[in-house]
């Protein structure tokens, strides 16, 4: 043992040697913290024996499946190396909807509502990175059984005019990000320093929160067929089926993904390259994709960085097979199934929720008439019926995956003309690797490879794509505009070919506290930097220009962006001239980038080709 | 026609300079200033509070989310590859220094003696001419008296005139219950200056949003007013020489200052609504204004209407508030 003194002089010294070049008050703050620890020590009688009541709960709950409690709880007590390789599933597949089980409790603090001050907008439900504040519509009859406590409020907007609204928070699941609370727009008008939801001691509201979630999971979901506006509040009334995922606090990705699971998450497929949204998204033993009350959700695999793009064309090319085999089998068996539900299957128009749902009733007789029918053939098609459900297949990664790794496949892929939707989570840096340049790198950002500040700008990929003509092309924020980024991903999907969509995602390389990355992300638009639009190939035959630009001029200098983000600061803290340098720079280049879309975005496509004779060198007339 | 004035020791070709701005952040500004006549420039203030923010952002960004994975412990560039101190201030003192003929007044905001001193200090080694040390405080705790907030301002002035070698003046606000008092103390402190007076950013409110929001508000010509009665009441009392700031916008409005007992007269708004080039209108403008009052040089005329020597002293003072409402008549 050191004696005091000596011992407290080395961590002062090892203190200096860690943060000396941080400054002086980061220094003067640590040594506060070891003078008030050394002021606040104080002795604890060990007991012979233990005394207290208090136990640690279940690794998971008795309510969990069984695989859960067999494989799962095991891994997570970090005692996988007891399990037997015969535990594991025979195909390597695993089941889904395993991350609820997992209680992290890692928020100190979570947010609670205030149904009177809430306008009832669900723009928290949206941003929330963990699905981890839920909203619902449902009848009032509903609230008989609920426990004490559970708060809910008359719906106000005319859509469902009657019916009760609750805003839920998950306290175990919830990470303490205060996104939600940052970004919620209704403040009490006595003291706005209170908002709809507050931020208050997990430790003290959890039992009762406990209790009000499992009364709110229980409650009904709303028809999805009801849900006619979606836009950022109707699409928060759909079940999130990738939920309390192994993100950091505060992501910026994962929103996407979740409303990806609201809106097609019945029938999505991903493909999703190696990256956070690969670990975050398969961190076994858990997985956050999960299951509605039919037992349908997200069916998920994870590729190479340098193959997703291929690997989810290849779901594309097994549904579209699995889909003309199921056609073929229909037809073969047609009279003896009915030619009316035959005709009906395919012929059904599964472009909304009430043709889906149609379709589902119309796969569920099929299967029923099939039971009746002894054939190899009602066997095969017993297998392959769910495809005639329309798939929606998505190929999910990052920007080191889309810009620069995958972008040979990715790029191929968008060549062919086949119905594949693709998700960039666009963080402008290799965040899962450590914080490597990639090519969407913006020019001035500091990461590695680029520490001195980035000098070339960030590759166009979207003007890229959209060079081909037939690829629909998004660019999307959800912090500055949250109805661009559901209208973009709901256009994206409806698209019969591929369809690109770049999604701005805050990150924690770019330093700063993540609460405020929908501010950032506000910025990022206004000052041009990060254009929002979406260019549909589909408007080209309605004479209009196909490329639409959802944001308005710059309004504010790109610096005003940049200079709430270490990645741009830590340039200036090194070399302030590079710095100033770099930032004309990007203005310029911001500039540049906002004309060139501007022109673009009044740009006709005639639909025809010039008529024969018409002068060599003359330009076709434009529409 | 003589300009000349004496401010803070140094001799001056005349009192029209920039003040405390970010005009200075550029050298090319700079030297336009320097083109435009100006007699000194005056650096933007280095904030140690934000110095000492600054160091615990960073730190806090570099910290943050480093709990979560091992990649994310070197997202941002290392320490030892960044100055987060008053470096680049210092620096931009040096290149000044080299690119202007001028003297060049540094400005500083300390919330420490320590960091008083030691600025204070570095900022005379990197050359500076004279210091501007820019004292505010927002007086929001009731604990706090105003004697001692006073007693406070001048014992860190005390220590920083005997730590530098170069002049040092003082920047005050009008927001104390005796000005002249503070002024009289200061000045046994040691001043070589007093500068009158800071402008401070008023919050407004958004009552939409229910929102304070600050905005950067350019002072006019009637802001002058308050700075006049008080260049007036100190002129001649103290042996510190005296600057205005904040509200010169014309030749008129120098020679009010100088009549009422400015040595240097700085000018922020103006410059920055106009340009640089600003200064040379208004010096213009001046000797105009002096060679048609056959005015030969600014001393003849600097102080004439202070509390000393003007005609009738007690429109100065209190009482012609009385007057003034006294004489006044509803407009309908």
């Amino acid at each position: 043992m050191l004696p005091r003194e000596e011992a407290i002089a080395k961590i002062k010294d090892a203190i200096e040697k860690t943060y000396g070049k941080r400054g002086k008050m980061v220094i003067e703050q640590n040594f506060a913290a070891v003078d008030a620890a050394l002021a606040h020590l104080h002795e604890v009688a060990v007991p012979a024996a233990a005394t207290s009541t208090r136990h640690r709960p279940p690794i998971v709950s008795e309510d969990a499946p069984e695989f859960v409690k067999r494989v799962s709880a095991v891994m997570l007590a970090n005692k996988g190396d007891l399990l037997p390789v015969s535990a594991f599933p025979v195909d390597g597949t695993w089941p889904t909807a395993t991350t609820q089980w997992e209680k992290r409790n890692i928020a100190l603090e979570i947010p609670l509502w205030d149904p009177k001050v809430c306008i009832q907008c669900n723009q928290c439900a949206f941003v929330c990175p963990h699905a981890a504040i839920r909203a619902k519509v449902y009848d009032a009859g509903q609230l008989e059984a609920a426990p004490e406590g559970f708060l809910a409020t008359d719906y106000k907007a005319g859509e469902f005019k009657g019916m009760k609204y609750t805003l839920q928070v998950a306290p175990e699941d919830c990470t303490g990000c205060n996104l939600c609370v940052t970004i919620c727009p209704a403040k009490d008008r006595t003291n706005p320093r209170r908002k709809a939801i507050n931020m208050a001691p997990q430790h003290e509201h959890r039992e009762r929160e406990r209790q009000n979630y499992a009364f709110f999971l229980d409650l009904p979901e709303i028809d999805r067929t009801l849900v006619t506006r979606l836009d950022t509040k109707g699409s928060q009334f759909l079940q999130p089926l990738f939920e309390y995922s192994g993100a950091c606090a505060g992501c910026g990705e994962t929103p996407y993904i979740k409303l990806l699971t609201q809106l097609f998450g019945d029938r999505l497929l991903v493909s999703n390259a190696t990256g956070c949204s690969s670990i975050y998204g398969g961190n076994l033993p858990t997985t956050p994709y999960a299951r509605n009350r039919d037992g349908r959700g997200p069916a998920w695999s994870n590729s190479l960085f340098e193959d997703n793009a291929e690997f989810g064309f290849g779901f594309r090319l097994a549904v579209d097979a699995h889909a003309r085999l199921a056609g073929e089998l229909l037809g073969r068996l047609g009279g003896r199934i009915g030619d009316d539900l035959v005709t009906a299957l395919l012929h059904a128009d599964q472009g909304d929720e009430a043709g889906l749902a149609a379709q589902r009733e119309r796969v569920a007789a099929l299967k029923a008439r099939l039971a009746g029918i002894d054939d190899a053939d009602a066997r095969r098609l017993e297998l392959v019926a769910d495809y005639l459900v329309k798939k929606s297949v998505w190929l999910v990664g990052g920007d080191g995956w889309a810009y620069d790794i995958g972008f040979g496949g990715l790029d191929h892929v968008l060549a062919q003309h086949r119905d594949v939707n693709i998700l960039v989570l666009d963080t402008e840096v290799y965040s899962n690797t450590g914080g490597q340049a990639s090519k969407a790198t913006p020019l001035g950002a500091a990461a590695k490879f680029a520490m001195a500040g980035k000098e070339v700008g960030k590759k166009d990929l979207g003007l890229l794509a959209m060079s081909y003509g037939h690829v629909y092309v998004a660019r999307v924020a959800f912090g500055s505009k949250y109805n661009q980024t559901v209208e973009a991903i709901r256009e994206a999907e409806s698209y019969h070919g591929p369809s690109l969509v770049i999604a701005y995602s805050h990150c924690i390389a770019h330093g700063y506290d993540l609460q405020f990355g929908v501010d950032q992300q506000k910025l990022a638009v206004d000052s041009g930097i990060w254009p929002l639009y979406r260019f549909d190939p589909r408007r080209v035959a309605a004479g209009e220009p196909p490329l639409k630009l959802d944001a308005g001029p710059a309004k504010v200098p790109v610096i005003d962006y940049m200079k709430n983000e270490a990645r741009f600061r830590m340039v200036e803290k090194q070399n302030p001239q590079r710095f100033r340098h770099l930032m004309a720079e990007a203005q310029r280049d911001v500039t540049r980038r906002v004309a060139i879309y501007e022109q673009l975005s009044h740009l006709t496509v005639p639909t025809t080709a010039p008529e024969a004779g018409a002068a060599a060198g003359e330009k076709p007339a434009e529409k | 026609m003589d300009l000349r004035t004496t401010y803070l020791g140094l001799e001056l070709a005349h009192p029209l300079m920039p003040g405390a701005s970010p005009m200075a952040d550029d050298l090319d500004t700079v030297r336009r200033l320097e083109d435009a006549g100006a007699s000194a420039i005056v650096l933007h203030s280095l904030f140690e509070e934000q110095l000492a923010g600054e160091q615990l952002a960073t730190h806090a960004a570099l910290e943050a989310s480093t709990e979560s994975y091992a990649e994310s412990l070197s997202f941002l560039p290392s320490p030892s590859d960044f100055r987060l101190g008053p470096e680049e201030y210092l620096e931009q003192i040096r290149k000044i220094k080299q690119a202007v003929k001028v003297p060049v007044i540094a400005s500083l905001n300390g919330t420490s003696l320590g960091g008083w001193l030691a600025y204070a200090r570095m900022m005379e080694e990197a050359g500076a001419d004279a210091l501007e040390l820019n004292i505010y405080q927002l007086a929001t705790d009731p604990e706090e008296s105003g004697q001692m907030i006073e007693r406070r301002t001048v014992s860190m002035v005390r220590a920083v005139t005997s730590a530098v070698m170069i002049p040092v003046a003082v920047k005050l606000s009008p927001y104390y219950t005796s000005v002249s008092s503070l002024a009289t103390q200061l000045d046994d402190a040691g001043v070589d200056g007093l500068v009158l007076f800071n402008r401070f950013y008023q919050p407004d409110i958004d009552v939409e949003e229910l929102e304070v929001k600050t905005h950067l508000r350019l002072s006019d010509s009637s802001e002058l007013l308050l700075r006049l009665r008080w260049l007036a009441i100190l002129a001649g009392r103290v042996k510190a020489s005296l600057a205005v700031t904040g509200g010169v916008h014309s030749a008129i409005d120098v020679v009010k200052s100088v009549m009422s007992g400015a040595h240097a007269v700085q000018l922020v708004s103006a410059l920055l609504r106009h340009g640089p080039y600003y200064l040379k209108f208004i010096l213009d403008d001046l000797v105009r204004w002096l060679e048609e009052h056959e005015v030969d040089s600014l001393d003849e005329i600097r102080g004439n209407m202070s509390l000393e020597r003007c005609p009738d002293p007690r429109q100065l003072e209190r009482t012609n508030y009385m007057r003034v409402l006294g004489s006044w008549r509803p407009a309908w």
